[in-house]
């Protein structure tokens, strides 16, 4: 009897031979070897990508709760009055809002457009900090009649804020943004008033003796992707310094000290020699820095103010995926290996100023290939990695970019391709979809083709 | 036709050795496979067959990757004209 055996035939990955350098060892060693991530939260790749399109945000939920636990904790453990106000530009999409909501946070916004989204989301307007050099008329008197808290940018932005409140015979909380010299380069002194020249100060006492303005708290927010806690620990010194000087001048109690945001992610900086997670200081590490400096200002125990923190990248950075698929392999004449991603720098804006860590999403095998990771636009700039050890990967194989989740959520472009799709996988592992993939009816919808252009023969 | 260099060792774990000028490499297994077809001195059908009749690939994709891997052992100087 004949029996018919069929072989299955194996798995292909493309031909890879790499010659063997012989030299001075490198002392952190080569990279060989990648963990493929096949799934998110329990949830495969290829079905999140099957079901909602490649290139594809995913977000988990479960990451942002337990990062957000870990800031938490860092700090109340440290100091009697902690509250965070979730930073809306970092990313703000309403689902992901809502999480930080849920856990407590305020919202943070800098813009009346996010000052609307935060309302429409039913942040109380008293619970809203309305950050930033740019606000109408129109937005400061939306924020008085929410008592919202006004953090002023400029002596113009007081001086209005002033007619207002006259007008409405209302007394508008607010804190002044104060800029300083914390001994890191470069200094953000372009917003708000500085404090070592004394424009701090004069503020203050301006809003104070006019007596328009509730000054409630001081406000600083020193930089981005800050890797030194210590800086963090001038600016609490300084803003209590000044808190404690409006006190013994005018007997009156700064409520809240608002340290801003700022906290580096795990990402790895580009040019940086080691990675991010070796780099990146842990919340304990700003608290411990932050709170010290508070409570040896010299506040009385019944004084202290409350600490508010607008941390943003550092709270969801590690939460956010961006998932991709190759369209192709290629060798640049310089005999280098290319690969082209069906996303670029049109929706992973951080690639500008990351190394972003990137898995392929399937099994490999152990042999790696250096390669330049392009996007899918016609730009010479679309470069994801200028240098990323890879196994060979085929067409319509997938990636997972990790540690996306803030700012390319909101600063991502509409340039040559339509944004994504954007899924939430919940703490049950449930995925669920939070912002629809663009179509063209999106752009259709907000231009206006006037009638003398609609016909023309070609 | 092109084939490989006579005198260049191929391990079965797919390490190369040229003992004309010390340079080694290392090769995935289907680079590995390629280059023992190779030094049989199979024809570029022979060697694509017998790929194709052991892994999943399509003739295109592997059309593309067979040329981009010649030229790479050209490049390394592993190959001859024959």
């Amino acid at each position: 009897m004949l029996i018919e055996i069929k072989m299955e035939k194996q798995r292909y990955e493309r031909p890879v031979i790499r010659r063997l350098n012989v030299g001075v060892m490198n002392k952190f060693g080569t990279r060989t070897e990648y963990e493929p991530v096949t799934h998110i939260d329990d949830n495969a790749v290829a079905s999140l990508i099957k079901e909602h399109g490649s290139p594809l945000f995913v977000i988990s939920e479960k990451t942002i709760r337990t990062t957000f636990q870990d800031a938490l904790r860092a700090f109340n453990t440290r100091y009697p009055k902690v509250q965070f106000a979730w930073s809306y530009k970092t990313n703000y999409i309403a689902g992901v809002c809502n999480v930080f909501h849920q856990m407590g946070s305020w919202a943070e916004v800098v813009s009346g457009f996010e000052y609307l989204k935060a309302l429409k989301s039913n942040v109380p307007g008293n619970k809203i900090i309305f950050n930033g050099p740019d606000k109408t008329v129109e937005e400061l008197t939306l924020a008085i009649d929410n008592d919202s808290l006004i953090h002023i940018d400029h002596l113009d932005e007081l001086y209005t804020l002033t007619e207002l409140a006259i007008a409405k015979a209302k007394k508008p909380r607010v804190a002044i943004r104060v800029n300083m010299d914390t001994g890191i380069y470069p200094m953000w002194d372009r917003f708000g008033f500085n404090y070592e020249n004394g424009q701090a100060w004069d503020a203050i006492n301006k809003i104070v003796l006019a007596d328009r303005l509730q000054l409630v708290g001081l406000h600083a927010h020193i930089g981005t992707f800050m890797l030194s806690p210590s800086a963090y620990g001038v600016a609490a010194g300084k803003l209590s310094e000044l808190a404690i000087r409006v006190r013994d001048k005018f007997g009156r109690k700064i409520e809240y000290l608002d340290l801003g945001g700022g906290f580096a992610s795990k990402n790895t900086l580009k040019g940086s020699f080691l990675s991010g997670p070796d780099t990146s200081p842990t919340f304990d590490d700003f608290a411990e820095t932050i709170v010290t400096a508070i409570v040896n200002a010299g506040f009385l125990e019944d004084e202290l103010p409350l600490l508010i923190l607008e941390t943003g990248r550092a709270l969801v950075d590690e939460a956010g995926y961006l998932l991709g698929s190759v369209i192709s392999n290629k060798r640049l004449s310089d005999g280098r290996r290319a690969t082209i991603m069906d996303f670029g720098v049109n929706i992973l804006f951080t690639a500008f100023w990351y190394d972003h860590k990137i898995s392929p999403a399937q099994d490999f095998s152990h042999h790696t290939e250096d390669t330049v990771m392009y996007g899918p636009l016609c730009m010479n700039i679309d470069v994801v990695r200028e240098n990323a050890t890879l196994p060979p990967m085929k067409r319509g194989e997938h990636v997972v970019v990790h540690s996306v989740g803030a700012y390319n959520m909101t600063q991502w472009m509409q340039f040559i391709a339509l944004r994504p799709a954007v899924v939430m996988i919940d703490m049950k592992g449930k995925p669920h979809l939070v912002r629809k993939r663009e179509t063209l009816a999106n752009i259709d919808e907000q231009e206006v083709l006037p009638e003398y252009l609609r016909a023309f023969k070609l | 036709m092109v084939s490989l260099k006579k005198n260049i060792a191929i391990s079965d774990s797919g390490f190369v050795f040229n003992p004309s000028n010390g340079d080694s490499f290392s090769l995935n297994q289907i680079g590995l496979d390629m280059l023992l077809q190779l030094k049989e001195a199979q024809s570029e059908e022979q060697v694509k067959a017998a790929i194709m009749a052991k892994y999943d690939i399509d003739r295109d994709s592997l059309d593309n990757d067979y040329y981009d891997f010649l030229k790479m052992l050209g490049q390394f100087k592993l190959l001859e004209l024959s």
